[in-house]
């Protein structure tokens, strides 16, 4: 799926870079903490459970589910309404906002708690999108 | 010394001389104009004053300066439309301090003409940049809803339900001559109404007014000399969470809220059966669900039926937005100061639709997308 222009881009730093290098690559990284062993995101180079700096970073399964969104009627650049503005949470435990590609954008096709997996979407040669589609059978 | 409830009071409190659209005056001169308007309340010139709160960075010296006003102490907390909560809070322990005797809190917001409006640019290298701001969110109509389908799926919370809310709110601006939205509406209406961002459609969202408002609170002995009847400050709370609501811990309940109301509640010494009027922030309609059952107003999963019930409407047990809220009164994009006004004229006994025999009011406040809170407790009775 291509991106229409006019999208805010965001812009890595430092304790980010990792993970849209990892987008590009086709990988989603999360972070675990030292401590618990509790995944986390947004990135940050400590834990927000304990404050370790004892972290590492690995990569998710990219299933998720459904938690839940809002679906946009008004014009925005970058976005053709209506488009839904979701929140997934990761089979391992953090949520991340996202849209939903190749599925309705309708609240009888979007089901709360359905099942998702990652599609990377590029944006330009250097960012790629963590969006969501609905899982494949099986 | 721990702060008592009672210790320090409101003497003085206005809004604009004007709400809604107000294309003659600039943001700076809706907080100066609130602001003189509570000192002619409070019978106090701009030299009275040795303390000032408002929202943001640099605030606070454009409008000492503005005012003509010399501080000692000086409050800039700026987390959301709940500000005004944080600043009452923190003024009444800077007085208890000794840090300054007479303190004025303003807000002015042209959010409606937008002139020398303070812009909101989401900076593409913040948490939200990053990883809010690319997936299509265009302000807090498309962000502050994000959790009610999850609410709704977890509570049993039907679109009529959250329709209703703006209907009992319709109801107490029908009463109000300052509301914007005076006409009364039915579920169907809000049901039909245009729709923004599913689940929520234009009725079920807040208003965007200019508009400003103004507090002073000064000690509850110097109280007693002031030309109003001292409005004593019992309890608050404040907190924070996260300014991306894609990352709230619940999305059923707001953790700020859990512990914002419960402190104030705890601080104020009062039963939740002692409140006699309450406000509940509400840019958009889900806010008074969450605020009624994470105060503990009512049990998790029964705000819904509360407010079916009629128990917030006029004559209802517990009197809810009676200002009309900001779904029908005004909304300037900082709507807490405005929740803080109704508070005050219902315990002064002075609201447009006044609840009869007042003596406890609760206010609490919230920050954009659920991100702060902050709640006050008042009343007309010093314990």
């Amino acid at each position: 799926m291509a991106l229409e222009p006019g999208r805010p881009r965001p812009e890595p730093t430092p304790e980010t870079k990792h993970f849209w290098e990892g987008t590009k690559n086709g990988k989603l990284l999360l972070q675990r903490c030292g401590d618990t062993g509790r995944a986390y995101f947004p990135p940050r180079p400590f834990s927000p459970y304990t404050g370790t700096r004892n972290v590492e970073v690995f990569e998710a399964s990219g299933r998720a589910t459904l938690h839940s969104y809002v679906i946009h009627h008004r014009p925005v650049p970058g976005f053709k309404p209506p488009y839904a503005i979701a929140v997934v949470e990761l089979e391992e435990g953090p949520r991340m906002m996202t849209n939903i590609v190749d599925c309705a954008q309708t609240p009888e096709a979007l089901v709360l708690d359905m099942p998702l997996e990652v599609a990377f979407t590029p944006m330009d040669d250097e960012i790629t999108l963590a969006l969501f589609r609905p899982a494949k059978e099986g | 010394m721990t702060i008592k409830p009672g210790e320090i009071a409101i003497v003085g409190a206005a809004e604009s001389t004007r709400i809604g659209a107000v294309p003659e005056m600039s943001q700076i001169m809706l907080h100066a104009d609130a602001a003189l308007n509570a000192m002619a309340d409070a019978g106090l010139k701009p030299s009275d004053i040795d303390g000032v709160a408002c929202v943001g960075p640099m605030m606070p010296q454009q409008i000492a300066h503005y005012l003509g006003i010399t501080p000692k102490w000086v409050d800039g907390t700026g987390v959301g439309g709940c500000s005004f909560m944080l600043h009452v809070r923190h003024a009444a322990a800077a007085i208890h301090a000794g840090y300054a005797k007479t303190i004025l809190i303003t807000h002015g917001e042209s959010g409606k003409s937008r002139i020398n409006a303070t812009p909101r640019p989401p900076e593409p290298q913040s948490l939200n940049g990053q990883f809010e701001a690319p997936f299509g969110p265009m302000g807090p109509p498309t962000l502050f809803p994000i959790p009610v389908l999850r609410y709704m799926k977890a509570t049993g919370t039907t679109h009529e339900h959250l329709a209703q809310v703006a209907v009992v709110q319709r109801e107490w601006a029908g009463k109000n001559p300052r509301a914007a939205f005076r006409d009364p509406i039915t579920v169907a209406d809000v049901l039909n109404s245009k729709m923004i961002a599913y689940p929520f459609r234009l009725l079920q969202c807040c208003l965007v007014t200019d508009g400003g408002g103004a507090l002073i609170l000064t000690s509850a002995d110097r109280a007693k000399d002031f030309p109003q009847k001292p409005v004593y400050i019992l309890g608050s709370g404040e907190s924070v969470e996260t300014t991306m609501v894609s990352q709230m811990q619940d999305f059923t309940s707001s953790r700020a809220f859990r512990v914002a109301g419960p402190t104030a509640i705890e601080m104020a010494g009062i039963k939740h059966s002692d409140v006699d009027h309450l406000m509940i922030y509400d840019a958009f309609a889900h806010l008074p669900l969450y605020g009624l059952e994470d105060l503990g107003f009512v049990k998790r999963g029964e705000a819904k039926d509360f407010i079916w019930e009629g128990n917030t409407r006029p004559g209802g047990k517990l009197p809810l937005n009676t200002n009309g809220g900001g779904l029908s009164y005004t909304h300037t994009g900082m709507y807490g100061m405005f929740a803080l006004q109704e508070s005050v004229r219902q315990v002064r006994g002075i609201a447009p639709a006044q609840v009869p025999d007042v003596k406890v009011s609760l206010c609490h406040g919230v920050g954009g997308m659920f991100s702060a809170s902050g709640t006050i407790v008042m009343s007309n009775q010093r314990p």
